[in-house]
């Protein structure tokens, strides 16, 4: 290893295993999957959100029974379905990296995650019965 | 390097493809880039759009909430989203949208190692920005036309 100008290696060559160096997983023991679904569900959230976007700009004007109709066509529910999914795994990744970067509190940043991938999965979960509710 | 000052240090440790060990620079800070290049001024509008689209996320399920919920539930919904605020908000997001998803495809294609030259930096970001203002107003125009 020849990293250090001083002559004298950096402290965290010692608390680092041949085989941790080996798997290369971090001292989170994810390694890079997290910045791996972010891309992956990335591109599977550019054809839904299209979808998205143009399905409730062409129709604006819905009343009740168009949106309830709308909602519960069986092709509409699974993309929402997945959308809803995708979303709010993308959001929770995302915001968790921002927080990640700007907090510099250990128990802030645990906690603002926590709250945020809470928020996450209520919201995602509320969002999904209903569709669901009207689907079934 | 001995002494960590702040909790991030902590995942600031990174190796070289050799395997020797470096210290990471830490996060973008707002303070330390010019904002009026485009290159970092896109870089962190792609952040802010990423947290704003989380206005429309919480829309959204409002939206399909209430249309579980029943007719008057559904009114309110569409009352506050044809009001002067929700409006604002709706054409907020949807820009916000666009810019995200475009400004996430240039950022897809950097992943592939496509693009990272300076004179294709500056070309695809002029790209982003156009694409991002025909979109939100072809969107809005086709809202208004089926409103």
């Amino acid at each position: 290893m020849s990293h250090s100008t001083s002559g004298q290696p950096p402290r965290q060559s010692m608390m680092r295993t041949p085989l941790g160096r080996v798997r290369g997983t971090g001292s989170a023991k994810q390694g890079s999957h997290h910045w791996i679904m972010q891309r992956v569900s990335s591109i599977a959230l550019l054809p839904l959100t299209v979808w998205f976007i143009f399905s409730l700009a062409t129709s604006a004007g819905m009343d009740y029974a168009e949106a309830i109709a709308w909602i519960g066509h069986p092709l509409n529910a699974v993309l929402l379905l997945a959308l809803i999914g995708l979303t709010f795994q993308h959001t929770a990744s995302g915001l968790q990296v921002v927080i990640e970067d700007y907090t510099n509190q250990e128990w802030l940043k645990i906690a603002l995650i926590l709250v945020v991938k809470g928020a996450c999965w209520l919201l995602g979960i509320a969002a999904a019965l209903a569709v669901l509710r009207i689907a079934v | 390097m001995s002494i960590m000052q702040d909790s991030r240090e902590a995942t600031m440790i990174g190796r070289r493809s050799d395997g020797t060990l470096i210290r990471r620079p830490l996060s973008p800070h707002l303070q330390v880039y010019d904002m009026l290049q485009m290159t970092s001024a896109l870089s962190i509008m792609h952040r802010i759009s990423g947290v704003a689209w989380v206005a429309g996320v919480v829309l959204m399920t409002w939206w399909l909430i209430a249309a579980a919920a029943g007719p008057s539930a559904f009114a309110t919904v569409q009352w506050f989203l044809s009001s002067f605020l929700g409006i604002l908000l709706l054409l907020g997001v949807t820009a916000a949208a666009w810019y995200h998803t475009l400004a996430g495809i240039r950022h897809l294609a950097w992943d592939a190692g496509w693009g990272y030259d300076i004179p294709t930096a500056y070309k695809t970001g002029r790209a982003v920005l156009i694409g991002t203002a025909v979109l939100t107003a072809l969107t809005w125009l086709a809202l208004l036309i089926s409103w």
